[in-house]
């Protein structure tokens, strides 16, 4: 496997067409955090053509509803949640200047589409391992919609935040091509004998 | 007769939600490390060290495995012999769920309404299945099921015509459809029979079976086998990115049904199938 890249938004287009589907990827520098809910009413503020409480433009938004902290900590758990509930969501925020995306599981072809009409990238976070992924997160603080409890919109520093590009600017979807290569492949190996990666 | 004060009960669910939640059961783990040994993929073995890594982190911190610390499914088996005093043994539950969810500093996931969708800011209340069995024992066991996986779960109601075949295909269907949206590797729990709801509650509490203790009955078990070799030929791998473990274990309850009926659900776990119980 490749050496982890680096990278730290705001990100350009020069940044996202490096990316890579499959590639690993530590982030540092400030990300933020919207689920359901805190899409529902980002999306209502832009029809209403209201003020946002966040500037998209070149940001990443880390689809994440964090444990609360215990004291002493920054951050509770805080690993990604499945991002196919804010598909429908996504194109407008890509619109408006959204670059990056952290989630877990593969999106829709509209998303998909968006990513690539507007040079964004998706990248996915191990799901389950909420305690590790707490560990690179240095400071977070509420910045909009409180009462949402675990799903109001952190923004969070971030150091060395691990994922992988899953969905890069030219749409290529790390999870297409990862089950079309395993895809029987203990029947393969079995088959011609050869059972090495 | 024996009597059991709800507050004894209270207080069992209020820590079982902290082990639960931030201490992964062994047999999980076990099977976590032989599938990382297994794995081809390279980002799919990757993948399966961070989670053992977490899972160690977790526990020595007492952190919650995963943010999302579930709707609280509370199984009680409960001796006939049981009397209950000092107040309603489902109101002790919900309330050792929520000084469980708050002092473990664990989140609050649960919503009053389908559609209003407030949190109801305690994580109560559970869902809480009771069974009467022989004696004078209360088994607690209480499982944090994360939405991620329990979204991605299927009921279907096959003609008896289908049969295993059917079954195998309906599994298939599920696991493929699901991809990596409930965080494969996955524990799979699945029902045979009964009606809609009991092969639903039979998928379920196959979860809570030790992994590598296959069903004793021999044609059964070796259905398991079958649908474990079919998941992990998918190629989905772990969290999605390819690999050859899909599924650690694939667990299958099944109950006497009707003539013209062959009910089969499919419950999916993620790799954090996470569950603790006690005794009182």
């Amino acid at each position: 496997m490749k050496d982890y890249l680096r990278i730290q938004p705001p990100l350009d287009d020069t940044v996202v067409s490096r990316l890579k589907a499959g590639d690993r990827v530590l982030i540092s520098g400030t990300i933020y955090t919207a689920r359901d809910s805190a899409h529902q009413r980002l999306i209502q503020t832009i029809v209403n053509n209201e003020e946002m409480p966040l500037s998209l433009k070149g940001q990443i938004i880390y689809y994440v509803g964090p444990c609360p902290a215990k004291p002493g900590q920054v951050i509770g758990s805080a690993g990604p949640t499945t991002s196919g509930r804010v598909d429908v969501y996504t194109p407008l925020l890509l619109d408006k200047g959204l670059k990056g995306m952290i989630g877990k599981g593969n999106r829709s072809q509209e998303v998909v589409s968006s990513i690539q009409r507007n040079k964004a990238v998706y990248f996915a976070a191990t799901g389950g391992i909420g305690a590790l992924l707490a560990k690179t997160i240095k400071s977070a603080q509420v910045i909009a919609y409180e009462d949402l409890g675990p799903e109001a919109i952190y923004c969070l520093e971030v150091e060395d935040f691990p994922v992988i590009v899953a969905i890069d600017c030219r749409g290529n979807n790390l999870y297409e091509e990862g089950k079309r290569k395993y895809k029987n492949f203990m029947v393969t190996c079995k088959e011609e004998f050869k059972c090495k990666e | 007769m024996r009597e059991v004060n709800v507050a004894e009960v209270a207080k069992a669910v209020e820590k079982l939600s902290i082990e639960a939640n931030c201490c992964l059961p062994e047999d999980v783990l076990i099977g976590l490390q032989r599938a990382e040994a297994e794995e081809k993929s390279p980002l799919g073995k990757e993948i399966l060290k961070q989670i053992i890594a977490n899972a160690e982190i977790a526990q020595k911190e007492q952190m919650p495995i995963c943010q999302d610390t579930g709707m609280s499914i509370v199984f009680l088996e409960i001796g006939q012999e049981i009397h209950f005093t000092g107040g309603y043994l489902y109101d002790a539950i919900n309330e050792g769920i929520r000084k469980g969810y708050s002092k473990g500093f664990l989140r609050k996931s649960i919503v009053n309404h389908p559609f209003l969708r407030k949190n109801t800011n305690d994580n109560t209340p559970a869902i809480i299945h009771s069974e009467i069995v022989p004696g004078d024992k209360l088994k607690i066991v209480l499982m944090p099921k994360g939405a991620g996986s329990e979204n991605m779960s299927r009921l279907a109601m096959l003609k008896p015509a289908e049969g295993k075949k059917g079954l195998v295909d309906f599994v298939r269907k599920a696991v493929e459809e699901a991809g990596a949206n409930p965080c494969p590797p996955l524990i799979i729990g699945i029902g045979i029979g009964g009606n809609m709801e009991k092969t639903t509650l039979l998928a379920k509490k196959a979860l809570l079976r030790p992994l590598n203790q296959p069903n004793r009955d021999g044609e059964i078990k070796a259905l398991e086998k079958e649908i474990l070799q079919t998941v992990n030929a998918s190629g989905i791998g772990p969290q999605g990115f390819g690999g050859i473990i899909t599924a650690l274990a694939v667990h299958i309850e099944y109950y006497p049904t009707h003539i013209a009926s062959l009910p089969v659900a499919v419950n999916l776990s993620c790799h954090a199938t996470r569950h603790a119980e006690c005794l009182l």
